[in-house]
């Protein structure tokens, strides 16, 4: 990485950015699996079995993070560009970061447990 | 402008230096006594870095290995500078890849391990060396409108300015640019959108469009609201994390944003 990236905001916007390409990835995939149940109930029932697989619920822990990173980035941006500026954007930013992994940590655990 | 410009350019030095000159182009490794320091010499497109070995002492600014090198070991070199105290905004370079004001920043803050690479400023064209054309960044601040209009003239009597108003405050938070272009050098955006305005003229329009003193805000908005004007940035913040004076053009052009837009959705 180029040294003059090397600060929050920056890496913020790489990582907005970022998940929100894995979200664009991630849609036509979610799409395919749902129009499983066009072809029966028994066709979808087998597509949603991989969903058993512990791998699978790696892949969710990533998706909900990747949800709640670009959730919590778009809402700094919105606050930065909508609402009188702040100084604290670095503490926003990380505080972001900080809500995505509580809340995606928060989901595999509950995942886990049940 | 001009005066901008001509106070820029006046300090290209060129002077010449003692025969006797240390050889300072022995490469060596770096010790706690000498600095080794590759300086970019050429043009954009043809050039490489030069490599020095430059006495170390404390209190050292960039500025300073620069100068010695030119005084003491390649008369040749070019680079721009005059007040050495952070007020002229000449000095500007890319320090170990980030963009500085090379008269206020110390080796030590900066150097790793002992040594420096000096190149001259990101997104500018290069003349020669270390010395960038500054036009296209002062062609973008008569562009976005960020130069006064005035709205009263000498035979009117002075206008009071209240230092309390929202509009003040934001203005006076916006005017300590000494146009040093380190914010367009850090800017991905300027890098990306060659015709983007950059984060100087806009903090600077900024100003303007809070300063009840000036005549054109809708001029301005205007300026601000085309194809390269504020919308393109994407907030990564360069501009504020690399500042010399710890201005916020970010934030400025969040207020442009706002601005453009309220306009927008008021139907002007």
């Amino acid at each position: 990485m180029q040294r003059h990236r090397r600060h929050g905001l920056w890496l913020s916007f790489a990582l907005h950015r970022l998940s929100g390409l894995g979200l664009a990835f991630f849609l036509p995939l979610h799409f395919l699996m749902l129009s499983q149940a066009l072809g029966g109930a028994e066709a979808l029932d087998t597509a949603l079995r991989w969903t058993d697989n512990p791998l699978f619920k790696l892949a969710e822990w990533g998706l909900v993070f990747l949800l709640s990173v670009h959730l919590f980035g778009g809402l700094r941006l919105i606050a930065l560009e909508w609402l009188p500026w702040t100084p604290g954007q670095r503490s926003l930013a990380a505080a972001a970061v900080a809500a995505a992994f509580a809340l995606s940590t928060g989901f595999v655990l509950t995942a886990v447990v049940t | 402008m001009q005066s901008f410009r001509s106070l820029l350019y006046r300090f290209s030095t060129m002077t010449t230096l003692p025969s006797s000159a240390p050889d300072s182009t022995v490469t060596k490794k770096p010790t706690r006594d000498v600095l080794l320091v590759s300086i970019w010499r050429g043009e954009a497109d043809e050039g490489d870095f030069e490599a020095h070995s430059v006495p170390a002492h404390d209190n050292q600014t960039v500025l300073d290995v620069v100068s010695w090198v030119q005084q003491h070991a390649d008369p040749t070199l070019s680079y721009r500078f005059a007040c050495r105290v952070g007020m002229c905004g000449s000095c500007a370079m890319m320090v170990n890849g980030e963009p500085r004001w090379t008269c206020r920043t110390h080796v030590s803050k900066v150097a790793d391990d002992g040594a420096l690479t000096v190149a001259p400023l990101r997104n500018l064209p290069v003349i020669k060396d270390l010395v960038v054309d500054m036009d296209p960044f002062f062609d973008k601040w008569v562009a976005a409108q960020a130069v006064h209009h005035p709205s009263h003239s000498r035979a009117d009597p002075m206008q009071p300015v209240s230092t309390q108003t929202p509009e003040r405050i934001s203005a006076n938070e916006a005017i300590e640019c000494i146009n040093c272009a380190v914010c367009y050098a850090a800017c991905d955006t300027v890098a990306n959108q060659p015709d983007y305005l950059g984060p100087a003229a806009l903090n600077r329009a900024w100003a303007l469009i809070n300063d009840e003193k000036d005549a054109a805000r809708q001029e301005i908005l205007d300026a601000v609201s085309g194809t390269g004007g504020c919308h393109n940035c994407h907030s990564q913040g360069g501009c504020a994390h690399y500042c010399p004076n710890e201005l916020n053009p970010m934030a400025s052009v969040a207020g442009l944003k706002r601005a453009t837009a309220m306009r927008f959705f008021k139907g002007r």
